[in-house]
């Protein structure tokens, strides 16, 4: 009895335990200070959507957790495990759970699209050519794009397919983490549309847990659980998407309404 | 000292870059001689300095020879020594004319585009997204090109040698009228073993440099399309500057002593 009490409890903790888990996370590049004090939790599971301005340090958090951008202070743990000063194949391992959708899409410009998708499998899980071709076929279907664009350069793509084939190569390893860098920044609201509803499909066939920084309120409340809201380096506010037209906090509401009245000041030279 | 202040912070960047060459190089260097290594990568690397060059180190040993040739027989027939041409020739191109001219013309030609790739790469986040899908970049895209500058500069410094020796023979022979047996037999003979060897030291030593400050300066930068702009200028005048005085220091190990 106790035996199986232990068991619930121990699995409760797991459970509980966040699957990112960031603490008075602080960045500075030289004499500007970008993120001061990021505290943020992401569930297992759970889709969180980080909303705020242009250079507030969105982007920068996301680099923290991939290790891209190397912290001054804090601690920042996915699966209970410390990344900060990690390295070489440990960093590694932890990437490996993880995969991102750049908000450019980042494809490599001298691999066909086929490639592109299929690298983390060739490069990182040494999987042979011919399987990894064909897997990437799959993730391309599964974005909604046919075999033949699988022979195409990424220069012979348009901006929505690039993000397309972007997001096919962030979930070509199953990851069970998925970064989402403005997904719908420079589509047209149709295109934004289709690409949130493949976000929202992925991640709940994948299981996966989502973190997705955008400034796009219609995308943000398409694709999240929760939505937390970065300001001045630090999270303001955070709670569940539906109530963050009642969130009683005035920066957010500002920004949801996109109004340039209020207590966020943008520095406009007249 | 207001005037100091800028002596000093000149100073202390130069220091810094120094110390972050040193750390990419030392860096970049264990990556070419620990596994996993890309084969295919550093043959198509390979093609790409080794065989997409050859034209242009051609060209340049070729009229390189031809000058030299005329320039000899010109300068030498004040003292009655225009015999000296052949020996001149073949001493002057495999020491150190087709070394230095093939390093600064590669540098021209892969470094640049070496720089510019890897530049647009990192300002485009492609480099992120390689970290991210578990694949060094430092093996990925520095470890090929290192290893080919290293091994392809000195196959092309010696196709160089032969075309620029054969530049001065065409001179020699068809306008300065020297026989042409003589001419050859005279060339033979001063082909040197240390003379040769001594060019691909140093073809092998630029080939390093041309890769190494192609992948630096694309590697660090910053900024957009100025910042690929300003990495592939970087990388050609400081790979240029190096191969000069990695030149002399080369040319004074072999032949300074004694």
């Amino acid at each position: 009895m106790s035996n199986a009490g232990e068991m619930g409890a121990t699995d409760l903790a797991k459970s509980d335990r966040p699957k990112i888990c960031m603490r008075g996370v602080d960045v500075a590049f030289g004499p500007k200070k970008v993120l001061q004090g990021l505290d943020l939790d992401v569930g297992v599971g759970e889709s969180v959507v980080i909303i705020g301005g242009s250079g507030v340090g969105k982007s920068v958090a996301l680099k923290c957790v991939l290790g891209l951008v190397e912290p001054d202070a804090g601690s920042i743990e996915v699966d209970g495990e410390e990344v900060i000063g990690l390295a070489g194949r440990a960093l590694d391992r932890v990437n490996a759970k993880i995969g991102m959708l750049f908000q450019s899409a980042a494809l490599f410009d001298s691999l066909q699209v086929w490639e592109n998708v299929a690298f983390g499998l060739i490069q990182g899980k040494r999987m042979e050519r011919e399987a990894a071709r064909q897997k990437a076929g799959e993730k391309l279907a599964q974005v909604g794009l046919g075999s033949d664009v699988a022979e195409l350069w990424p220069s012979e793509l348009s901006g929505g397919m690039r993000k397309r084939v972007g997001l096919a190569r962030a979930i070509a390893t199953d990851p069970e983490i998925i970064f989402f860098d403005e997904p719908t920044t420079g589509l047209d609201p149709i295109m934004g549309d289709v690409i949130d509803k493949l976000i929202v499909e992925c991640v709940r066939e994948l299981g996966a847990t989502a973190l997705s920084i955008t400034h796009d309120m219609t995308s943000a409340r398409r694709i999240a659980d929760r939505v937390a809201m970065l300001h001045e380096g630090r999270i303001i506010w955070t709670g569940p998407v539906a109530t963050i037209d009642h969130s009683g906090n005035e920066y957010v509401e500002q920004f949801i309404h996109g109004s340039a009245e209020g207590p966020i000041q943008m520095q406009v030279r007249r | 000292m207001p005037i100091l202040q800028p002596i000093g912070r000149v100073f202390l960047n130069f220091l810094a870059a120094t110390g972050r060459l040193s750390l990419f190089t030392v860096r970049a260097t264990s990556h070419c001689a620990r596994p996993p290594l890309y084969p295919r990568l550093v043959l198509r690397q390979m093609v790409e300095i080794g065989y997409y060059s050859l034209p242009v180190v051609g060209l340049t040993t070729i009229f390189t020879g031809m000058v030299l040739a005329l320039q000899t027989n010109s300068s030498f027939s004040s003292v009655n020594a225009e015999s000296a041409t052949a020996t001149i020739v073949v001493f002057a191109i495999t020491r150190e004319l087709a070394p230095v001219l093939a390093g600064l013309m590669v540098a021209g030609r892969i470094g640049a585009a070496m720089a510019a790739e890897i530049a647009t790469m990192r300002v485009t986040e492609q480099i992120d997204a390689m970290s991210t899908l578990s694949t060094n970049p430092f093996k990925y895209l520095i470890a090929p090109r290192l290893i080919a500058g290293l091994t392809m500069l000195p196959i092309l410094v010696l196709v160089g040698d032969i075309i620029g020796v054969f530049g001065g023979y065409l001179i020699a022979v068809y306008q300065l009228d020297f026989n042409a047996a003589n001419y050859l037999a005279q060339t033979w003979r001063y082909v040197e073993t240390l003379g040769v060897v001594s060019g691909l030291v140093k073809a092998a030593v630029f080939g390093f440099i041309v890769s190494l400050m192609g992948c630096y300066h694309g590697y660090h930068s910053s900024g957009g399309a100025q910042g690929v702009g300003a990495a592939t200028t970087n990388s050609v005048v400081s790979a240029s500057i190096l191969i000069l005085g990695a030149n002399y220091l080369i040319t004074a190990l072999f032949f300074g002593v004694g």
